[in-house]
């Protein structure tokens, strides 16, 4: 059937049509959609789909079911594969029992991450082999065919699309999903199960051995093209050999083109375009992964052909487009460049419009009234999540990594600052990987408060389920952990629960918990915006009346429902009726308006 | 040489319904037999951000249209339209919905929001034909102001080689049941105003 598709709709489509028995994942763009769409499209299937607490626990998860003999798979963007690196790097040493396929999302200028590490360096450090897709049909094909490399080679396999990938649309031709699974079963096997010293040592040297005959059989694999023409080539890999083909098209150049889909890379293929041409342009995105192995192999096949890439013409930071190819491609053959289009006056007289917490967030409220408790000279570290975003609310001080927010204000006050200290994250963050940070904030006697902005959901990556939802991926009932009692047993000295929207309550408990001489915890809770919107939640309405005296402290809470024009502010249809600003006018001038 | 047989550059505000649109011309163009690639905006920058989803109907290459390069502009917010019109071909056509949606810079009073004929004069001097139209008053119209991506895509219908019946077919599979007939209303209502 052929169907318009998303990448990671496709991706998830290949998960099933190569009958996958597991499936796990944590939501993160660009990946989200593949968890998501095997939730919806699951049915009768033998399948289980999970959000798991976080990367390291879905990929354990996948490599538990692929060791019984189902197929299984991970999900996961790249910085998720940095949570899951320590089952990564170990896995390819013992192995798989039915295929296991890691699909790792990367997003090249970090459209929605705080990085744009290259994963198939990943793949290449724990010796996985690499699929990297250029486009959803090859994503989905590639999914499919990474289980029978797993099995036939016993090593997991890393599928790598990227933001172009998995968030492209395409024609995609699809098949249908086998409907039965196969036996289960766990089969002992402690040399190849258990990584003691004297057991990783043989496996490390297999694991080496097989990279040759991984390689080998990968020069077949269809996603490796090479074409022989002209004296200059090009070497394109994942999506880059897109924008390549494009760009010879559209110069109509006679010239040489290998296009690689796959890690081990095709190392005949590379040799055969470096003996036939005196010049070559290695095209990818981010690392100069391919490169570096077309110089290594450069010094035996042909020394004195010219080599460009990364030095000269294709950036190693951003994602790459056709232009920036197709002028690579003009400098190497003396051909004119074409500029990029420049509209002076959209640079000009445009506003910025960049993204922003929703009207009517509880976040920002929650922030309002943290500052308020804690003024302008404490330290506010923050996390991963929509609240990032709250950067100009002087309450987001840092944001390094998932639940970073809790221990670097634990190495702040311990290393030994001296101001208050309000750390926030979410509460998706703070289940995936802040418990561990709260922990160890109690055990070694830092005094923080530590915020968990609870809007019940993991909203920034689309509204997924976590444990603190009761709710499963499928939609099931399933228990609902209590942050509370968590933070309690985490060892917390003060745990307080207060709703943001209550403004001055939420600052009187902000004030206590600052007063506390021990580890106090906050959670901010008030469900989020939107999903509250979906789920026809009434809400009530609010206008400015003839007080406002124009001193704009309702305006630059920074809620996108409040305007002001000719000196007055005013409440536009955006509102959600939180009734937050209500609160904060100084002259009372913000009322409810009975409908 | 060309290397698509159209390109499209939607562009609007998270929320909007852009990727809607590209949804159905996606599936049209399956319907047609043609191969079709689009991009689209995820995550982060959907929150009140500018969104812009790139469609190309024909086409066997990387889903995003060069700057330059696209045969029609879409937006569905005027600011938008200008903001993206690196994209548009000097051949190009740009369609603008002229309903405004301030950004928290403007509402803040940071920044100031253009008017009209400042943005569709630098537009006028890049492409072929700029077509303003008041596409949110005509979806209240059709009965639903939601349906403003739709009246959108109705008027995109007039410059896309892709059929009517094809695009009406694709409209029904994305669109509930029960707002089917405003949405075809508001599809013919965004036809007529380019004709």
């Amino acid at each position: 059937m052929r169907e318009y598709l998303l990448g990671n709709v496709a991706i998830a489509k290949g998960l099933l049509e190569a009958g996958v028995g597991l499936a796990a994942g944590y939501p993160g763009t660009p990946s989200s959609e593949i968890i998501e769409t095997l939730a919806d499209l699951k049915g009768d299937l033998p399948l289980h789909v999970e959000w798991s607490v976080n990367e390291k626990v879905a990929l354990e998860m996948a490599a538990g079911a692929s060791w019984a003999g189902t197929r299984a798979s991970a999900t996961m963007k790249h910085v998720g594969l940095n949570v899951a690196a320590d089952p990564f790097m170990t896995l390819a040493y013992l192995g798989v029992g039915a295929g296991l396929v890691v699909v790792c999302a990367d997003d090249p200028f970090c459209h929605s991450s705080q990085n744009e590490q290259d994963s198939r360096r990943y793949a290449e450090f724990a010796f996985v082999p690499c699929l990297d897709p250029a486009d959803p049909q090859e994503a989905k094909d590639m999914a499919v065919y990474a289980f029978e490399l797993s099995e036939k080679f016993n090593v997991p396999v890393m599928l790598r699309p990227t933001t172009r990938v998995s968030h492209a649309r395409a024609d995609v031709e699809t098949g249908a999903a086998p409907c039965s699974g196969g036996r289960c079963q766990f089969i002992k096997n402690p040399a190849r199960r258990v990584a003691l010293p004297v057991h990783a040592r043989p496996l490390h040297t297999e694991l080496i051995r097989k990279q040759a005959a991984i390689e080998e059989e990968l020069q077949s694999a269809p996603w490796n093209k090479l074409e022989l023409k002209g004296e200059s080539g090009i070497i394109a890999s994942g999506i880059s050999g897109l924008y390549a083909e494009e760009a010879i098209h559209d110069l109509d150049l006679d010239i040489s083109l290998l296009r690689i889909g796959t890690y081990p890379m095709p190392s005949r293929m590379i040799r055969e375009l470096l003996e036939h041409v005196s010049r070559v342009l290695v095209v990818e995105e981010l690392e100069p992964f391919v490169e570096e192995q077309v110089e290594r192999l450069a010094r035996k096949a042909n020394p004195t052909v010219e080599i460009l890439g990364k030095d000269s013409s294709i950036p190693r930071e951003g994602e790459l487009d056709f232009l920036t190819v197709r002028n690579a491609l003009a400098l190497m053959l003396g051909r004119p460049e074409r500029s990029a289009l420049r509209v002076a006056a959209a640079e000009k007289i445009l506003p910025p419009r960049p993204p922003a917490l929703c009207p009517g967030c509880s976040h920002r409220a929650t922030y309002y009234a943290m500052r308020k408790a804690f003024g302008k000279k404490a330290v506010y570290p923050s996390d991963i999540g929509c609240y990032t975003m709250a950067v100009g609310m002087g309450t987001v001080d840092t944001c390094l990594c998932m639940g970073a927010s809790i221990t670097l204000a634990s190495g702040i006050r311990l290393g030994g600052e001296t101001e208050g200290i309000c750390c926030s994250l979410g509460d998706s963050t703070f289940l995936h990987g802040g418990m561990t940070g709260l922990l160890n904030a109690a055990y070694n006697k830092a005094r923080i408060t530590v915020t968990i902005l609870d809007n019940s959901t993991t909203a920034m990556t689309g509204h997924q389920p976590h444990p603190g939802t009761g709710v499963t991926a499928t939609g099931e009932a399933t228990i609902q952990v209590s942050l509370e009692a968590l933070a309690k047993a985490l060892g917390a000295g003060l745990v307080e629960t207060t709703d943001p929207y209550d403004l001055n309550k939420a600052i009187e408990v902000f004030q206590k918990a600052k007063e506390f001489p021990g580890l106090s915890v906050v959670i901010a809770r008030q469900p989020c915006v939107i999903k509250a919107r979906r789920s026809g939640a009434g809400r009530k309405s609010f206008a400015v009346g003839k007080d406002c005296a124009g001193c704009r402290v309702c305006v630059d809470f920074g809620c996108p429902a409040i305007e002001f024009e000719d000196e007055e502010a005013r409440i536009n249809a955006l509102c959600t009726g939180c009734g937050v600003c209500a609160k904060i006018c100084p002259s009372a001038a913000i009322q409810e308006v009975r409908r | 040489m060309k290397t698509s047989e159209c390109d499209i550059v939607i562009v609007g505000v998270g929320g909007q319904g852009v990727i809607l649109i590209s949804d159905v011309i996606g599936r049209a163009a399956v319907k047609a037999d043609k191969p079709v690639r689009g991009a689209e905006t995820h995550g982060m920058a959907q929150r009140g951000g500018s969104v812009i989803n790139h469609t190309r109907i024909g086409c066997r290459f990387s889903p995003m249209v060069a700057s330059g390069g696209a045969d029609v502009l879409l937006a569905l917010e005027p600011a938008e339209a200008l903001r993206f019109s690196h994209f548009l071909s000097p051949e190009g056509v740009a369609l603008v919905n002229i309903t405004p949606i301030l950004p928290v810079t403007v509402t803040t009073g940071k920044a100031k929001y253009p008017s009209l004929p400042e943005i569709l004069a630098p537009l006028r001097d890049i492409c072929r034909a700029v077509v303003p139209m008041d596409a949110t008053a005509i979806a209240k119209k059709a009965g639903t102001v939601q349906a403003m991506n739709v009246v959108m895509l109705g008027a995109l219908s007039r410059h896309i080689p892709l059929s009517e019946k094809l695009l009406l077919a694709a409209l029904a599979e994305v669109v509930p049941p029960r707002y089917l007939e405003a949405n075809k209303k508001a599809f013919a209502l965004g036809k007529a105003e380019v004709e």
